[in-house]
C-alpha cells in the first residue's frame, strides 16, 4: 500500500500512514498529479527524533478521497525534487527547504518563502532576498513595497520592465510572519486556539475558524450538531458575499470608476453589519467555536437577514449591470492579467483563481463538509482567466450564495440545548480538514501525541498555491495595470506568511 | 450616464449624519462594565485567551482584550459589554476597566501635545503601516473612508506616502520582518508627527505576544499618541478617537 485514503474531516492513527522510500514517495505522488482530478492540498515536513517525516496529501476531486503518504529522511540531505515533474509542488518544497535545510535537486528556484522563526539557515534575513536579475541597459527594475500605497498588508513586488511593459515580476513575502503554527503548539487552551484560528487571515475568519473547529471536532471524535453545521455554512456564504462585494468595489477603485467603488463599498456594509448583529463582530470573529456556539441563529435573525438580502440583491445586480456595461471599465478589465487554463493547471491553482480559468476545483463540491452535501453545489466556471473573469465569478458567486442562504432559511435548525461537552483529542492521530473559503481551499492538518495534545499543526491558505499566478499574469502587461490585476486576485499576505 | 444618475439618486444619502452619537445596531461589544458580584475569580481569569483579565480586584485591560465575549457569556452578572464604542484613549492605563467603576473611557487632555491641536485640528493625513495585522483592522480602516462613515468630511484621510503624512497608524503585533520597514517609514515622515496604535494586536501584541516572531522595540523608543482598541477596531471607535485627539485642547 502506497498511501492511505481518507475523507475530509476524518482521523486516522498517525502510524497508519504508509512510510515509503523517498524514491517511491516521489514516484507515487508525482504520478498522482498526472491525473487531472488530483491536486496536492498539502505537503510538509514534521521533525521526528532528528529525522524529518515528509507528509504529502493529494486530494482526488472525483471520488472525494485524500491520499496520504509519507517518507522519512535524515538530515542533512539532498533529494530529487517533485517540482521538476510537477510545478504545483514548488512552494511546498521551498517551504520544506527553508524550514529544514533539505536541498532539492532540479527545483527551479529554491528560494526563501517567509523567513520564519524556525528557518534552518539563521543567517537568512528578509532584507537579503535573492531576487532574479537581468543585466541589460534597456531594462529597469521597479521595487514596490513592502509597505503599499493603500491600506493593505505588506509584501514586496520587484518588477523587471521594458519601458512600461512588465517582463518579469517576483513576489517576496514573509513580512507578516507571526509564528502562528508554533503558537498552536505553545497555547494549550481551546479558547486560545480559537483566537489564533480567527487571526490567521482577518478577511477569511469564517473560513479558517471553520477549518479549525471541524478539525478539532474530528480529533475529539465529536459528532457536530446540526445547528453548528448550519451556522458555519451560512456564515461561510455570507463571508463570500461580503468579501466578493468589497473586492468589486476595490476593482472599480483601481480603474477609477468612482460610482462602482462607492456603491459596492456601501453594499458590503449591511452584510458585515449583519455579522455584528449576529455575533457582535463585523468580521465574524467569536462566532465559530468547537462543539458549541455563543450566538445561536434564531428565526428572528433569519428574518433580519432575509430583509438585508432582499434589499441588497437588486442594488447589487443594478450596479453590476452598470459596471460591466461601462466601456471604460471593460476596457481595463478585459484581457488584463490573464492566466491560461494550461498554466493554471501546471501551478496547481485552487479556489476562484482556478475556476476563473476553467479548472473545476471547489471543495464544497468535491469534498463537502458541514452541510454542503445537501446543497449539491455546482461550481461557477469562467474561461478567459482575465480580470473580467474574476469580476464575473464574484458577481455570480454572490448570486449563488444568496440563493443558498435563501434555501437554508427553509429549515433553520433549533439550538441543541443538550450539547455534549467536548472530549479530549484522540492520542497519536492524524486528521485533515478542508474548507472552501471565499479565496479557495483552506487546509488544516493536525497530529496529536500520546497524551492527545497537538504535536504538529499545519495551516495552508489558498494563497500559498495562488500567489505565483499573479506574478505570471502580469507578464507583458503594462505596469500601470498591476494594481487592478493584484486586486482582482486579492490574495492573502497574512494567510501565506502565518 | 442616465443610469449612473439613476443609481446615484436611488442610493440616496448613505452617510451617517452624526458619527459621535449614532447607535450601533444589534449587539456590539464595546466598553465593558464589571459589577461587584462575587464570582469564582480564578475561573474568570482562566477563561480569557489573552490574559486581559486580572483579579484582586477584577480588571479587564482593553489593550489586551480580543472582545471575544467569552467572559461575559460565562459570567453574565459579572461582566457586561455595553454598546459604547468610544473606547479610544491616549493614556494606556485608562484602557484598564476596574470592577465597580463605570467611568467612560476618554482622552487625557493633559497628555495631548500642543502641536497636535495647533496643526492637525482641521486636517490630518495618515499613513497606514500593517505590521503583521491579519487584514481585519485594515479593512475597517478602509471602511472609515467609505461613503457610510466618510471620515474625509473631517479632513482625516489616508495618504499613499509617508512624506505626505502627519501621523502613522500601526496595525498588527509588529513582526520581526516588518520592524525595519516600519522604522524607515516613520523616519521618512516630517515632524511633528503622531503615532496611533489601531487594534489589540498593535496595542499589546494580543494573542501573539508570546511569539518569537515579534519585535516591538519601536514602541519602546517612540511615544504613542492614541490607542484604539478592538479586534478589529470599529470605524466609529477610530474616528471618534481621532476627533477627540485633534480637537481637544488643554
Amino acid at each position: 500500500m502506497k498511501s492511505i485514503s481518507i475523507k475530509n474531516n476524518q482521523q486516522i492513527p498517525f502510524d497508519s500512514i504508509p512510510v515509503l522510500e523517498y524514491e517511491h514517495f516521489l514516484d507515487y505522488n508525482t504520478s498522482l498529479l498526472q491525473i487531472e482530478d488530483n491536486h496536492c492540498v498539502n505537503y510538509y515536513g514534521v521533525s521526528q527524533q532528528g529525522n524529518i517525516k515528509l507528509i504529502c496529501c493529494v486530494a482526488n476531486d472525483k471520488n472525494g478521497l485524500i491520499n496520504i503518504s509519507s517518507a522519512v529522511v535524515s538530515l542533512p540531505t539532498t533529494l530529487e525534487s517533485f517540482s521538476q515533474y510537477h510545478l504545483a509542488f514548488e512552494k511546498f518544497e521551498r517551504e520544506i527547504h527553508e524550514n529544514f535545510g533539505i536541498q532539492f535537486i532540479n527545483h527551479p528556484w529554491l528560494k526563501p518563502v517567509r523567513f520564519p522563526i524556525n528557518q534552518s539557515d539563521k543567517n537568512n534575513t528578509i532584507a537579503n532576498y535573492p531576487f532574479f536579475k537581468i543585466e541589460s541597459e534597456e531594462l529597469h527594475e521597479v521595487g514596490v513595497g513592502p509597505i503599499h500605497a493603500g491600506i493593505i498588508e505588506p509584501g514586496h513586488f520587484r518588477f523587471i520592465c521594458n519601458g512600461e511593459q512588465i517582463l518579469h515580476l517576483e513576489i517576496q513575502l514573509g513580512y507578516q510572519h507571526r509564528g502562528i503554527e508554533n503558537l498552536f503548539l505553545q497555547k494549550k487552551k481551546l479558547q486560545e486556539l480559537h483566537t489564533l484560528a480567527e487571526n490567521i487571515s482577518g478577511d477569511a475568519v469564517v473560513g479558517h475558524s471553520s477549518a479549525f473547529v471541524n478539525l478539532w471536532e474530528t480529533l475529539c471524535l465529536q459528532k457536530t450538531d446540526g445547528d453548528l453545521h448550519f451556522a458555519r455554512t451560512l456564515a461561510s456564504e455570507l463571508e463570500r458575499i461580503a468579501i466578493h462585494t468589497g473586492d468589486l468595489s476595490g476593482m472599480c477603485t483601481d480603474v477609477g470608476y468612482q460610482l462602482g467603488s462607492a456603491v459596492f463599498g456601501r453594499l458590503r456594509t449591511p452584510i458585515i453589519n449583519f455579522f455584528q448583529q449576529w455575533c457582535g463582530n463585523r468580521m465574524a470573529k467569536s462566532l465559530i467555536r468547537a462543539g458549541k456556539t455563543n450566538f445561536p441563529f434564531s428565526a428572528e435573525l433569519g428574518e433580519t437577514l432575509k430583509n438585508v438580502l432582499d434589499k441588497f440583491e437588486p442594488d447589487f445586480e443594478e450596479m453590476c449591470d452598470e459596471t460591466f456595461g461601462s466601456p471604460t471599465v471593460m476596457g481595463r478589465f478585459e484581457k488584463t492579467g490573464m492566466i491560461t487554463n494550461e498554466i493554471g493547471k501546471s501551478i496547481g491553482l485552487v479556489g476562484m483563481t482556478a475556476r476563473m480559468t476553467n479548472i473545476n476545483r471547489d471543495i464544497r463540491a468535491s469534498h463537502p463538509y458541514n452541510i454542503y452535501a445537501t446543497l449539491a453545489h455546482q461550481p461557477i466556471l469562467k474561461h478567459h482567466g482575465d480580470v473580467f473573469s474574476r469580476a464575473q465569478i464574484r458577481r455570480e458567486e454572490v448570486k449563488q450564495s444568496i440563493a443558498y442562504i435563501r434555501d437554508l432559511f427553509a429549515k433553520i435548525p433549533s439550538e441543541n440545548l443538550n450539547r455534549k461537552p467536548l472530549a479530549k483529542p484522540t492520542s497519536n492521530v492524524f486528521a485533515i480538514s478542508l474548507v472552501e473559503g471565499w479565496r479557495g481551499e483552506i487546509c488544516h492538518c493536525a497530529i496529536t501525541d500520546e497524551k492527545g495534545e497537538l504535536l504538529h499543526y499545519k495551516i495552508k491558505d489558498p494563497s500559498f498555491h495562488n500567489w505565483l499566478a499573479l506574478a505570471l499574469a502580469v507578464r507583458n502587461n503594462e505596469i500601470s495595470d498591476f494594481p487592478i490585476s493584484n486586486k482582482s486576485f486579492d490574495f492573502s499576505y497574512a494567510g501565506h506568511d502565518l | 450616464m442616465i443610469n449612473n444618475i439613476k443609481i446615484l439618486v436611488h442610493q440616496g444619502k448613505q452617510y451617517i449624519p452624526d458619527i459621535t452619537t449614532v447607535e450601533i445596531p444589534g449587539i456590539f461589544r464595546g466598553r465593558p462594565i464589571i459589577s461587584n458580584e462575587k464570582v469564582d475569580e480564578k475561573t474568570l481569569e482562566e477563561i480569557c485567551p489573552t490574559q486581559a483579565i486580572s483579579i484582586n480586584p477584577v480588571q479587564l485591560d482593553l489593550g489586551k482584550c480580543t472582545f471575544c465575549g467569552e467572559c461575559a457569556v460565562a459570567f453574565p452578572d459579572k461582566i457586561k459589554f455595553t454598546k459604547e464604542y468610544k473606547i479610544a484613549t491616549n493614556n494606556r492605563e485608562r484602557l484598564v476597566v476596574k470592577e465597580g467603576e463605570e467611568n467612560l473611557i476618554v482622552l487625557n487632555p493633559d497628555l495631548i501635545r500642543k502641536e497636535i491641536s495647533d496643526y492637525f485640528s482641521g486636517s490630518l493625513k495618515l499613513r497606514q503601516v500593517c505590521a503583521g495585522g491579519d487584514g481585519s483592522c485594515e479593512l475597517e480602516l478602509g471602511a472609515c473612508g467609505n461613503v457610510n462613515f466618510d471620515m474625509g468630511r473631517f479632513g482625516i484621510e489616508f495618504v499613499p506616502s509617508p512624506r505626505h503624512a502627519d501621523g502613522i497608524v500601526i496595525t498588527g503585533p509588529i513582526t520581526k520582518n516588518m520592524a525595519a520597514p516600519l522604522q524607515i517609514c516613520y523616519d521618512a515622515m516630517p515632524k511633528p508627527k503622531i503615532i496611533i496604535l489601531a487594534g489589540t494586536d498593535a496595542i499589546s501584541g494580543g494573542i501573539f505576544i508570546d511569539s518569537k516572531a515579534l519585535d516591538r522595540s519601536f514602541l519602546e523608543t517612540n511615544h504613542v499618541d492614541l490607542y484604539v482598541p478592538g479586534n478589529p477596531i470599529h470605524p466609529l471607535t477610530f474616528i471618534n478617537g481621532i476627533l477627540d485627539l485633534i480637537r481637544k485642547r488643554k
